[in-house]
């Protein structure tokens, strides 16, 4: 369970990214964040497994405060948190089995690491979920060599092997193609419901949320001005999200 | 500029050539003797082989030897400079140990050591890799400055520490840029090689001051075809492998 409450963030530069927001999420529905470029759905993900810090607020993890922890707590408490980025993010010049490893690496030695001597039972894994994103057998390629929907597949199972308890989602689909954007949001979706673990996840693209969310949250300048149901998003909703400036939203 | 301005200008161009003793007449006798230097260096005298092959055996050992030390101290120093991977600080005084490094030319450098460790490769060794750290580490730095910090920020995110960061996230973005500069090293220090010599860091260019100043300018001449012959096969090799590496 995922418990966020009065987060507040601004940034150096003066941005008041995040005003007081607060946020449950309990069982393992996905809940779709939407908001316009700018209303903080980033930095709320980016709060939560602290690559970004927030200045006060609260985030519990299965009742663990994460704002409180440092050091080797909070890279334990990161382990936990699968994330999966818009740029998909991976180390360019390593296979796809490297990459997919690295989801492993705050289990295992600097030295392990370094002679890439990871558990055998890691690399299972590792393995297994190649084959659930539908890459089996590219785990010899390098990650330059893929498709932008195979890279983001790989992205989802470097996340997924890190056994998290939650999957943080930060606009998966904005780099791919609409037929690709489908079909990986539907895995993510689909593979997280298999694991019973929630997903946080960011999108702009309101189509997508509705086809896919039944809980929906709406951001805007850095407050939660809607939060339930997907059939609740209504045009008034959507206006009071968009600030009525995003006609093509709906 | 006026003309008075000209006229300061040339006087103080032409001062500067009497105070330096630059006059035709010792430009004259110093060719008539390049003559006989020439004269006496043709032809080059390879019958010292045994000679040659050792100067130019030390001087690729020198090369060799600097190179390993100067990335090895390098990568850290460079890890200490770049703005991106360390806090402030640190970043301040990885900077100051580089461009400390940096003030002196190498021959300086090796009179130094020279006058440290005594006549010989060691110095050779000691010189090349203290000539190269800093310069390596800036040219290492500024590429770790320009990484991809998705890629990071993606790895720190799996729960990884600070470690792990640098060798899955870091490391394999600058490699290529480790090897490129390390052949580019290897490179400029099989050059260097041969002329911190003359001040007694071993090497070719030890062999080379030795057969001056005996006036075996024949065997000079050899030792000057050979160091050219050195440079040449270095910059192949090092073209060579730097294009199996992109």
């Amino acid at each position: 369970m995922l418990e966020v409450s009065k987060l507040e963030k601004t940034y150096p530069t003066g941005d008041h990214a995040l005003r007081s927001v607060s946020l449950t999420i309990d069982g393992s529905d996905a809940v779709f964040v939407i908001g316009p470029s700018g209303a903080g759905k980033s930095t709320l993900l980016r709060c939560i497994n602290r690559l970004v810090e927030p200045d006060a607020g609260a985030i519990r993890l299965d009742g663990v405060d994460i704002t409180a922890l440092q050091g080797a707590a909070l890279r334990a408490a990161r382990r936990r948190m699968g994330m999966i980025f818009q740029e998909f993010n991976l180390v360019e010049r390593l296979t796809v089995m490297e990459n997919v490893l690295s989801g492993r690496l705050g289990y295992v030695s600097l030295w392990s690491a370094w002679r890439r001597r990871f558990p055998p039972e890691d690399i299972e894994a590792a393995f297994t979920t190649l084959a659930r994103v539908g890459l089996a057998g590219f785990e010899n390629k390098r990650a330059d060599a893929l498709s932008g929907g195979q890279r983001q597949r790989v992205g989802i199972a470097r996340a997924l092997v890190q056994r998290p308890r939650i999957l943080l989602v930060d606009e998966p689909t904005s780099s791919l193609d609409p037929r690709t954007s489908d079909a990986v949001m539907r895995l993510i979706v689909e593979l997280a419901a298999e694991d019973g673990i929630p997903a946080l996840v960011n999108i702009h693209d309101v189509p997508i949320a509705r086809a896919f969310a039944r809980r929906i949250v709406g951001l805007n300048a850095g407050r939660v001005v809607y939060d339930g149901p997907v059939a609740g998003l209504t045009t008034d909703v959507l206006d009071r999200v968009y600030g009525g400036a995003m006609e093509d939203a709906r | 500029m006026g003309p008075a301005a000209w006229t300061a200008a040339a006087a103080f161009l032409l001062w500067n050539a009497v105070n330096l003793e630059i006059n035709p007449e010792r430009i004259a006798r110093g060719l008539g003797r390049l003559g006989t230097v020439m004269a006496r260096a043709f032809p080059p005298d390879f019958s010292r082989a045994g000679l040659l092959a050792s100067g130019v055996l030390e001087s690729v050992e020198i090369a060799t030897l600097s190179t390993l030390f100067g990335v090895l101290l390098g990568i850290p120093l460079a890890v200490l400079a770049a703005r991106n991977v360390v806090v402030l600080p640190v970043y301040a005084a990885g900077r100051g140990v580089m461009t400390l490094g940096r003030t002196f030319h190498e021959l300086i450098v090796a009179i130094i050591f020279v006058k440290a460790v005594g006549f010989g490769p060691f110095a050779g060794v000691l010189t090349l890799t203290v000539s190269s750290v800093s310069f390596f580490a800036k040219l290492l730095a500024e590429s770790i400055e320009t990484i991809d910090r998705g890629q990071i920020e993606a790895i720190r995110a799996t729960g990884a520490s600070r470690g792990g960061v640098l060798i899955f996230g870091v490391l394999p973005q600058i490699l290529p840029r480790i090897v490129g500069l390390t052949i580019y090293h290897w490179d400029i220090h099989l050059r260097q090689s041969t002329i911190i010599g003359i001040v007694g860091a071993g090497g070719i260019g030890a062999t080379l001051y030795n057969a001056f100043s005996r006036y075996d300018y024949d065997f000079a001449l050899a030792i000057l075809i050979v160091i050219v012959a050195i440079v040449l096969v270095g910059e192949a090799v090092s073209a060579v492998a730097r294009r199996s590496v992109q």
